[in-house]
């Protein structure tokens, strides 16, 4: 899933500085999960901009709703009977919710809530970590399941650097080489020889942005929508 | 026309090259001195490439003022700063201004240096960019397309002896080979029974090896490396013996445990040469060489 973390209170104060009807959208899906910005977040989030909105004497409302996704047209129409009540619109979505919710609502101010940092995983309570780069071109079926594009930091597809420590990574001790997880996975499952196989270049043109993808099974309708 | 640099491994049996680190800023004066002084003592002068992610001169500008001043560069060519448009563009340009080496490396990360907050790129890693040399020499580019004129670099890479765990470290050096490394240098080594250890596993394979010497300053340097730079170890008895050496003797103390240690190399045929790094100390390399007679 997609890992968020809310910005720091005083950056957001300071983006709906001057208005008056603000209101915060959650998004009820990843972040949710990962506790940034679903209905729990932005109930507390909205009470704190309340707060701190009277403490410095400001006059203001701010309202919260939180629908299922904002990555999804058909959730973001249920915001259309709101929204011209407010100056401006913050979402607690990951960076494609917001701007899908400002290209919805397209005469409105929407403002970001959060910092949308990874594709991850929940390691433990509270604490996600990444896991995957959206390559385009996976490369788990020759390194044991572990992605040496995300978890080298230099995205090293032959082998480790000389910065190995200890089986640690010399970018932060704190973090394993990925290399040594590789080879010690594929020691055990006795696939040591694909990483002998030297890998050619990563082929970057997959990753050209914005990416966009359409499932076999509609591209024929959208080929019959655009006649 | 041959690399001098490959042309000593084929005339001699004990190769020396140095290390000469570029400047931060435009002074070359003290640079150019190192060079004059080195250039005919060594069958190399080695040229980092923005070493420890910190900007400088580039190698290829100070490998075209050592051929200017007639001595034989050797190009080092890191992944960190350059994509593979950037990476073949520079190979092409150090071959039509004489360099005739090149030292491929995957290059430290960017938050080592002094742009902790650039953009890090490792487009190609060191086992590519040492195939992309393969390619060039045959007059292609990575894309295949045909080059007017081609390159004939004596291509090189690092290993590094220490590493821990060595496993996957032997399986990549494996893999530098494959991919055409002619020369291997190697981090920095200190303990000459871990290093023939691993000389028994290099000398399997048809590569020329160069064992990296690092110049000693102080106890207080040594015990730095140990804890903080992946894949050195100084032992205790070298480090015992920095520490017993009085302030005014120390230089003088770690030249001669670098003068030992290649003397000892060469004598003992244990690997093919010695690369030296004498980091901020350039000066002491001809006492380090004389230390090693």
């Amino acid at each position: 899933m997609i890992v968020a973390e809310r910005k720091p209170l005083e950056q957001v104060e300071a983006m709906i500085d001057g208005f008056e009807r603000i209101l915060v959208v959650g998004c009820g899906t990843c972040v949710a999960v990962c506790m940034a910005g679903g209905e729990k977040e932005v109930e507390l989030f909205a009470a704190e901009l309340r707060m701190k909105g009277k403490l410095d004497g400001k006059q203001r409302t701010i309202d919260e709703i939180t629908i299922t996704r904002q990555c999804d047209m058909e959730y973001l129409e249920q915001l259309a009977k709101y929204v011209d009540d407010y100056d401006a619109i913050v979402s607690t979505a990951c960076g494609a919710g917001v701007q899908f919710l400002a290209e919805r609502y397209d005469e409105k101010l929407v403002l970001p809530a959060l910092n949308t940092r990874f594709i991850g995983v929940a390691e433990g309570a509270g604490v996600w970590s990444q896991r995957c780069m959206a390559c385009s071109d996976c490369v788990l079926d020759q390194t044991g399941g572990i992605c040496p594009m995300t978890i080298c930091a230099k995205n090293l597809l032959n082998g480790p650097c000389g910065g190995t420590d200890h089986g640690k990574c010399e970018v932060d001790g704190e973090k394993d080489c990925a290399w040594t997880l590789i080879y010690r996975k594929l020691e055990k499952i006795g696939r040591l020889d694909t990483m002998r196989k030297i890998q050619p270049p990563k082929d970057y043109s997959l990753m050209t942005t914005p990416g966009k993808y359409t499932h076999e099974a509609f591209k024929e309708t959208q080929a019959e929508d655009e006649e | 026309m041959v690399a001098a640099f490959k042309q000593a491994f084929a005339e001699k049996p004990f190769v020396v090259t140095a290390e000469v680190g570029p400047p931060k800023g435009t002074d070359v004066s003290e640079m150019i001195e190192h060079i004059d002084l080195l250039k005919d003592k060594v069958d190399g002068l080695n040229v980092t490439d923005n070493q420890s992610s910190v900007m400088r001169i580039s190698s290829l500008a100070v490998c075209r003022m050592i051929v200017d001043r007639g001595g034989e560069p050797i190009l080092q060519l890191t992944c960190r700063d350059r994509n593979r448009l950037a990476l073949q563009s520079e190979l092409l340009s150090a071959w039509v201004l004489g360099v005739r080496s090149v030292l491929c490396l995957t290059g430290d990360y960017i938050s080592v240096g002094d742009h902790p907050q650039a953009k890090p790129v490792f487009d190609l890693d060191s086992v590519q960019l040492l195939q992309t040399v393969g390619l060039m020499n045959n007059g292609k580019d990575l894309a295949g397309n045909d080059m007017k004129g081609p390159t004939g670099f004596f291509a090189g890479a690092v290993v590094t002896p220490e590493a821990d765990p060595i496993e996957p470290q032997m399986l990549k050096f494996e893999k530098k080979i494959a991919a055409g490394a002619q020369f291997i240098q190697t981090q920095a080594i200190y303990d000459l029974d871990n290093f023939k250890r691993f000389m028994e596993q290099a000398r399997r394979h048809n590569v020329k090896i160069m064992a990296g010497i690092v110049l000693l300053v102080s106890a207080g340097m040594a015990r730095y490396m140990n804890k903080n730079v992946p894949g050195i170890f100084v032992p205790d008895d070298l480090l015992d013996e920095m520490a017993g050496a009085p302030k005014e003797k120390r230089l003088e103390t770690g030249i001669r445990i670098a003068g030992r240690m290649i003397k000892q190399l060469r004598e003992e045929q244990v690997c093919d040469g010695v690369h030296i790094m004498a980091i901020g100390k350039e000066s002491c390399v001809p006492d380090i060489l004389k230390a090693a007679e």
